[in-house]
């Protein structure tokens, strides 16, 4: 499995990152370096093995479905780019 | 007075308690060597000065009352990960701009609690992605340690926690908070003479912590000796309910373990651990740790772990995987960087040429400019391996591998007490040596990354120097929860190796 120019360019725009279109070239043959090592997994036999799901044995913890903070507008908003009367203020989604 | 900066966390607690010193003195020290020294080790990217003697009035003031904790007093450093309230946290990256927490992350507030000082925030890799702390938008960190015979390059002190490995060899705290998601606390460690210990996963709770991967990630120290690591950790570590990875388990009185003789425990020395290419001085180093063992009555048995060569390949898949979903936060929206069409931004106009609205625009512009090289990478591989039609073939088969890691360390463990191995494959290297080439960059690891993927404790000992004067650890790997074995075995090693070696201070 190779990665391609219109691979990196299709996993740029599903993470979300601006690349430009110079860089795809580098980027394929950095990708390619770090999958082809890790190609090597394909030797270890793992017929029948669960997948890890958690490293300890543990329980999943519950608790009462109950409010237990709140009332922190200001320090949500504290560290917003932009806010206004208590509302996160962001780009616009629908032109 | 002595220099107050030289001593271990222990003498200095002990200095407090029968008064020889207060803890504005001790502070005071602390503040004045970081004015200093800062400028050319870099390790701090937050001093707070007024916040560190504030709570060091405060904590003479409940000494006098003898109400004083188990940490009274003790200025340490905060690796830049752990949210600190009303304190900048960026975890080194562009991408949180100014973010001030509004919150504590509870392995902090425990060390406050103990009666601790907060001298700043320490440096480290962008998101703790990196081996060298060169990923940093603060810049690198100089490792206090320089090569002997007149050559002034500049090393790395390791990384992800550089900045707390580089502090604690350089006498600007008495210890500093860490975190290992592959290595991050026992490579910097062994970079620079220091002690630096994870604890089995779940023991630290991860709340308040700048997230990166979080089935690997895990609280733990770096400090002047085994000792002092284990006064730390015991802080750190506690059941937390907003954490729920968090084990509901007790935190033992390790520090009681770090005198325990060695005598009769069974010692586990992996073969897969001699790996090809690896310099001579980490072998004898390593032979060195055995025949100390050896000597004080530990019996050593030679073990298999057949699966260690895939393990740091699993990480690479594992560990951006659940990166890429971490990090899907960073969107400049509520919080941290954000580049809108006000910022005459180059990847925001490039984005609305080709169509993209004003929204997804601003997520891609903002976080193509918020993150570093090594952390876009990351995610995009992480985003490429969980990407449908290769789920299967590398995150759920990288899954797999890491269940035969845990098996292979189950099997050893069921005949010795813990496993001893080299720390790091080299000593600290220069700056961009390694940087040219993410593989040979993810090499570091390869002795410590078994650990996190089995969620196992493991400590870093600093055990002797290397040809040309540099610091080499070695590492103890225990059971899940038996991080005593890792202090005991550990202690061990550092009074054979009597260890009292201090880069030479040019800064």
């Amino acid at each position: 499995m190779s990665v391609t120019k219109d691979d990196v360019r299709k996993v740029a725009r599903l993470s979300r990152i601006a690349v430009e279109d110079a860089r795809l070239e580098t980027l394929a043959g950095e990708l390619n370096g770090i999958l082809g090592w890790i190609d090597q997994l394909n030797e270890v036999d793992v017929e029948g093995v669960e997948p890890m799901t958690s490293v300890v044995e543990a329980v999943m913890p519950m608790r009462e479905d109950v409010v237990s903070d709140g009332d922190k507008v200001g320090e949500v908003l504290a560290n917003a780019p932009k806010s206004d009367d208590g509302f996160f203020v962001v780009p616009r989604a629908v032109e | 007075m002595s220099d107050l900066t030289k001593l271990t966390l222990a003498g200095a607690l002990d200095g407090l308690e029968k008064k020889e010193f207060s803890s504005r003195e001790l502070t005071q020290s602390f503040v004045d060597a970081i004015g200093a020294a800062n400028p050319q080790i870099n390790a701090y990217v937050v001093e707070t000065p007024d916040k560190a003697l504030e709570m060091a009035d405060a904590s003479d003031a409940r000494r006098a009352k003898g109400e004083a904790g188990v940490l009274d007093g003790a200025p340490l450093g905060i690796k830049d990960l752990y949210c600190t309230k009303g304190v900048r946290t960026t975890s080194c990256s562009n991408i949180l701009a100014e973010f001030t927490p509004t919150y504590e992350s509870t392995v902090t507030q425990n060390l406050w609690d103990a009666g601790a000082v907060m001298l700043g925030k320490l440096n480290m890799d962008e998101f703790a992605m990196g081996s060298s702390n060169e990923t940093s938008r603060f810049g690198e960190v100089a490792n206090p340690w320089r090569r002997s015979g007149g050559d002034n390059s500049k090393l790395t002190p390791g990384g992800s926690s550089g900045g707390s490995a580089a502090a604690v060899a350089a006498d600007l705290c008495l210890g500093a908070t860490a975190s290992d998601t592959g290595g991050s606390i026992r490579q910097p460690a062994a970079f620079t003479g220091t002690v630096g210990i994870k604890p089995t996963y779940g023991r630290a709770s991860r709340y308040g912590m700048v997230a990166f991967a979080s089935s690997l990630d895990q609280a733990g120290p770096i400090a002047k000796t085994v000792e002092d690591s284990a006064i730390l950790l015991e802080t750190m570590c506690s059941h937390d309910l907003k954490d729920s990875t968090s084990l509901p388990v007790e935190t033992p009185d390790w520090r009681a373990e770090v005198a325990k003789p060695v005598k009769g425990m069974r010692i586990g020395i992996p073969k897969e651990y001699r790996i090809d290419g690896m310099p001579e001085e980490i072998e004898a180093l390593w032979q060195q740790g055995i025949d100390w063992l050896k000597d004080q009555g530990a019996e050593i048995v030679d073990v298999s772990l057949p699966h260690t060569k895939y393990a740091l390949p699993a990480y690479y898949i594992v560990a951006p995987a659940e990166a890429s979903s971490n990090l899907a936060r960073y969107d400049g929206m509520r919080y941290g960087a954000r580049i809108s069409g006000d910022a005459q931004n180059a990847f925001y106009e490039a984005c609305r040429a080709k169509g993209h609205n004003e929204l997804n625009a601003t997520y891609m512009a903002s976080r193509a400019t918020g993150f570093g090289a090594e952390v876009q990478r990351r995610l995009m591989i992480g985003t490429y391996v969980l990407s449908s039609g290769y789920y299967d073939a590398y995150y759920l088969r990288a899954q797999k591998v890491r269940t035969r890691i845990l098996q292979d360390f189950e099997q050893a463990f069921e005949t010795v007490d813990a496993l001893l191995t080299p720390a790091t494959p080299s000593a600290a290297f220069g700056y961009g040596e390694k940087s040219d080439d993410p593989v040979a960059m993810y090499l570091n690891d390869i002795f410590t990354v078994t650990a996190n993927l089995a969620g196992l404790p493991g400590i870093a000992v600093p055990a002797g120097l290397d040809g040309q004067g540099l610091p080499l650890g070695l590492q103890v790997i225990g059971k899940a929860l038996d991080e005593a074995a890792c202090f005991r075995v550990g202690g061990a090693l550092e009074r054979a190796a009597g260890f009292v070696a201090k880069p030479e201070k040019w800064w």
